[in-house]
């Protein structure tokens, strides 16, 4: 499967992701700076990486989310390309109307960077076949800006299609109903605020937990 | 022609920052304050030719996140 890896100016975890894809994959991904307007013929996920696009000018990811290369990603997003969004990559998918909601200033006003545990609220889509329903895992969260917000009819229809992808199993940021990551009405777009990206290797990151969103990915969509 | 735009969050939405804010101001000794709620304030110069129409889609576009925010336009 063909990979590639938005870049933004002020990306700082697309070196992770394009790691963990090449260690879970095998072939290294495309890194494609967002000022192009294409994507790589055949691909089969975009991946838009966790930093601060733009210094978080105005709003976080809101700059990115206008950047020429988003709308072939959103193109490909139509078309049923599995887009992951991590971090920045969420904030900058809402902005960009491929998911709905908003991430805002963490509830705290801290700057949240440990371990989070997650429940796994839907094991059905294309990024999270590997995981079991209600399971708990643990990854990493790094943000500033993660407290989901929507109004109560989105909220209600996200838990009623089933669209809530991830939990927080604790207190961590004010998220609205504890959202850690949400899907797009077809499924194949994710986004959440944790980075599976920086659980690939035991020895290195303390856990492995996040390897197995990649390893469905390849699985399901195709090696 | 000069343009200032106000973006604030729709009430109802949690501001950390006006809350943050607040509690400053307490802690100054400013005792009375009700509330506080903080917003943007943005200035575009624009061509004069420009209308209310483009300036909306501007806002709606990009300058405030209508999920969480309103915004109003004034004319300077």
């Amino acid at each position: 499967m063909k990979t590639a890896v938005l870049v933004f100016p002020g990306s700082n975890c697309d070196r992770d992701i394009a790691t963990a894809l090449e260690r879970v994959g095998g072939t290294k991904p495309t890194m494609v700076w967002h000022a192009e307007t294409e994507l790589p013929d055949g691909i089969g996920l975009v991946a838009v990486p966790g930093g601060f696009s733009y210094g978080d000018y105005l709003r976080s990811g809101a700059i990115g989310a206008r950047s020429p290369i988003m709308r072939a990603v959103s193109d490909a997003a139509g078309r049923g390309v599995p887009v992951l969004g991590i971090c920045n990559g969420f904030q900058i998918l809402t902005e960009a109307g491929l998911l709905p909601g908003a991430l805002m200033r963490n509830a705290g006003l801290d700057f949240v960077c440990r371990e989070v545990a997650l429940t796994v609220e839907n094991s059905q889509s294309v990024f999270t076949s590997r995981y079991n329903a209600g399971e708990q895992i643990v990854y990493p969260v790094a943000h500033h800006d993660g407290n989901y917000s929507a109004d109560e009819e989105t909220l209600d229809r996200l838990e009623g299609e089933g669209r809530v992808a991830f939990r927080y199993a604790g207190t961590v940021n004010g998220s609205a109903r504890g959202i850690a990551g949400v899907l797009s009405a077809a499924g194949n777009v994710l986004g959440l605020m944790p980075h599976p990206e920086r659980r690939i290797e035991t020895a290195a990151h303390g856990g492995n937990d996040g390897r197995r969103m990649f390893e469905g990915l390849f699985e399901t969509v195709g090696a | 022609m000069k343009l200032r735009i106000f973006v604030t969050l729709k009430p109802g939405v949690l501001d950390p920052q006006g809350r943050a804010i607040h509690k400053a101001l307490g802690t100054l000794g400013f005792a009375g304050v009700n509330d506080v709620r903080a917003g943007k304030l943005i200035e575009l110069d624009v061509a004069d030719d420009t209308t209310d129409e483009r300036v909306d889609a501007m806002c709606r576009e990009l300058l405030a996140n209508t999920v969480i925010e309103n915004y109003r336009v004034e004319r300077v």
